[in-house]
């Protein structure tokens, strides 16, 4: 005969309360081990789709992701020439904030080379990009059905693919154009300024006196063009060919002037480390005040329910019960509570899941942990009531 | 051999000015099947007589043996298995409220079964048997709040039989109960005494019960000052 379910039972509407207040708690506690690990996929999301083995990015940066770096497209070229290198390609990266229907609308656009690296990793819908201009894939979570048209930097593009679950390390969406389309976005100055510029150039070449006027025009166009050029990417990825050693290679590279080659894993060092460490920090910190609000208010109904029950004990005691039969009353009631309200925690979860802003995944070993430290916290709850238990006296029975 | 034998059972709660003398130097011996009335004014000691032969409170002095063995020798000795013996030798029967209220009759019978190590199933037949017995077979699966006095009282009087104790310690039993129930519940335990011969001692205040016992003992500030004997 159990005593614990049949005390339940009797008190069936303060357990059942109790209960769901905790599995709220726990709920709350499930969905922050869920964000932390959503932030954890979201930060380093493009960095796994793009795989590479090294980021060089400009010098003394820890870019492109935590940090500005500029680098010339062409260095692609001369990564492509190291020893051990099988495949580089310049990707560009840039948040795009613009209002579509009246809303402000932000993404993250990446750019990237048509058959090289960090492109978008799998279309759900539609097609990859084919020409070179002018065409877009976009994440499904823009809400821009395909032939849709989306206008950047002056310029219609034409919705071709779609992706899913693809964002920045911030949580936007990520959209992927070429390499020479981003690159025009991002360095369209207006007109005028272009204007202004030129103007200003020419009329500092006029005024050297080594050039003469004809001379002095003809170098304007070559050196606008020069120091105006928009063949900037922000870091070149590069695969390395099986078998080549990634220290030698980042070695060499790094031997250049102003170059940095940031292994894969030293950009997510970067983005986890140092982009949402404080984000965990504050995650955990959270979870912790939490599980001991739910460890107090378990010990805190266990006390209840015990002093609730002292005339039973000491009856019980009083007829000969075993201490292990009046333990086992108390700690069943408290690991019951504590399992009833992690499966009311976990199916409000699994139930809500879809409606958060943000991803939030549920991994195993997060709630297998969670569940372990519930069973300890409803263990150490029923502590108190126990020891309360046992200093009952069977002669408490027999007052009247 | 007798089902309790008390000698010089002494018990004093406090010490210095405080000190109040419950019990004082108690001789007697109760055979089996023999129902023994304890009666006395209130404060008299009648309890702690109870509660000292029950192993509740641990006497003072003097000595208490329970069918052969010796459970207090000024004081209890140690290393006794208190709860042991009174799960295996003693049934407890008092005013009504000792039930467990979030058992049923029947699981209020049967827990006693349970801690003697009967199986579920057992301790469910023999218990229903004993309240089919004690005319509350349409009792079983109510819980303590919706019996009435003397129905709780006959629970009570169950659940204290169900191991078939050699000592049967009753504290004012009828106490709740109108003289109808309480006259029927004396006429169970005086049944009890004979058919499972168990010595039974019962305290009561109701003089209205005391020809129904073989032997009663008069207290007066811890001391016996009468013993009579009924013939039957
Ligand atoms: N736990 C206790 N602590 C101190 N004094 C007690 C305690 N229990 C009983 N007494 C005292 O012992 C005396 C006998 O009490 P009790 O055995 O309950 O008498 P009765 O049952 O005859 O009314 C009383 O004076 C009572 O106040
Ligand atoms: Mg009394």
């Amino acid at each position: 005969m159990n005593l614990a379910l049949r005390d339940i039972r009797h008190q069936k509407s303060r357990f059942i309360q109790t209960c769901l207040g905790l599995g709220l708690l726990l709920g709350v506690v499930m969905s922050m081990s869920g964000i932390y690990r959503g932030l954890f996929t979201d930060a380093t999301g493009i960095l796994n789709a793009t795989a590479a083995d090294l980021w060089v990015v400009q010098q003394d940066t820890s870019g492109p992701f935590a940090a500005t770096s500029r680098i010339p497209e062409e260095i692609k070229y001369r990564i492509r020439a190291v020893p051990g290198v099988a495949q580089a390609s310049a990707l560009s990266f840039q948040n795009i904030q613009s209002e579509r229907h009246g809303a402000p609308f932000r993404f993250f656009l990446v750019g990237y080379e048509l058959g090289g690296m960090g492109g978008p990793p799998i279309i759900v819908a539609g097609r990859p990009i084919r020409q070179k201009h002018y065409e877009i894939v976009v994440d499904r979570a823009m809400k821009i059905g395909l032939g849709e048209q989306l206008q950047l930097g002056g310029d219609d593009y034409t919705i071709v693919g779609h992706t899913a679950k693809m964002v920045s390390s911030a949580g936007d969406p990520v959209a992927y154009v070429t390499l020479a389309d981003a690159q025009k976005i991002q360095f369209k100055d207006d007109n005028n300024a272009i204007r202004n510029s030129r103007e200003k150039l020419a009329s500092q070449l006029e005024r050297l006196p080594v050039l003469s006027p004809n001379q002095a025009s003809q170098l304007t166009p070559q050196i606008a063009k020069i120091v105006g050029s928009t063949h900037i990417a922000n870091t070149v990825v590069a695969r390395l060919s099986p078998g080549a050693d990634l220290a030698e290679v980042q070695d060499r590279i790094s031997r250049w002037n102003h170059y940095r080659p940031l292994t894969g894993k030293d950009q997510e060092h970067i983005l986890t480390e140092g982009m949402i460490k404080k984000a965990k920090m504050q995650l955990g910190m959270f979870r912790g005040i939490l599980l001991v609000i739910s460890g107090v208010i378990i010990s805190l109904i266990i006390y209840t329910m015990t002093l609730d029950k002292l005339r039973v004990i000491a009856t019980l005691k009083l007829i000969g019960t075993r201490n292990r039969v009046i333990v086992g009353l108390i700690l069943q009631q408290s690991l019951l509570m504590g399992v009833i309200a992690y499966v009311i925690g976990f199916v409000l979860i699994a139930l809500t899941r879809d409606k958060f802003p943000r991803r939030w995944d549920l991994v195993a070993i997060d709630l297998q942990l969670l569940f372990g430290i519930v069973i300890l916290i409803c263990i150490g709850a029923s502590l108190v009531g126990i020891r309360k238990a046992m200093r009952v006296e069977p002669a408490e029975a027999l007052g009247g | 051999m007798y089902a309790v034998q008390i000698e010089n059972l002494t018990k004093i709660y406090g010490s210095g000015h405080t000190e109040v003398v419950a019990l004082a130097d108690a001789t007697f011996d109760v055979a089996p099947g023999e129902l023994v009335g304890i009666l006395g004014p209130s404060g008299s000691g009648k309890t702690t007589l109870l509660t000292t032969i029950g192993l509740v409170t641990e006497p003072t002095r003097g000595r208490v043996v329970l069918d052969g063995e010796v459970i207090a020798e000024d004081g209890w000795p140690p290393g006794l298995d208190l709860k042991r013996i009174r799960r295996e030798k003693l049934g407890f029967i008092f005013q009504a409220h000792n039930l467990i209220p979030f058992l049923s009759a029947v699981e209020n019978v049967m827990i006693a079964l349970e801690n003697n190590g009967f199986g579920a199933k057992e301790a469910r037949t023999r218990s229903i048997e004993l309240l089919e017995s004690l005319g509350l077979g349409h009792r079983l699966n109510h819980y303590p709040a919706l019996l009435s006095g003397g129905e709780s009282q006959r629970t009570a009087i169950a659940r204290a039989l169900a191991n078939q104790p050699r000592v049967i310690l009753a504290d004012e039993p009828t106490a709740a109960l109108d003289t109808e129930n309480g006259k029927n519940v004396m006429g169970l335990l005086k049944k009890l005494a004979v058919e499972n011969n168990s010595a039974i001692l019962v305290v009561t205040h109701d003089q209205r019960m005391v020809e129904g016992f073989d032997r009663i003992f008069t207290f007066s500030d811890g001391r016996i000052v009468n013993e009579t004997r009924n013939n039957v």
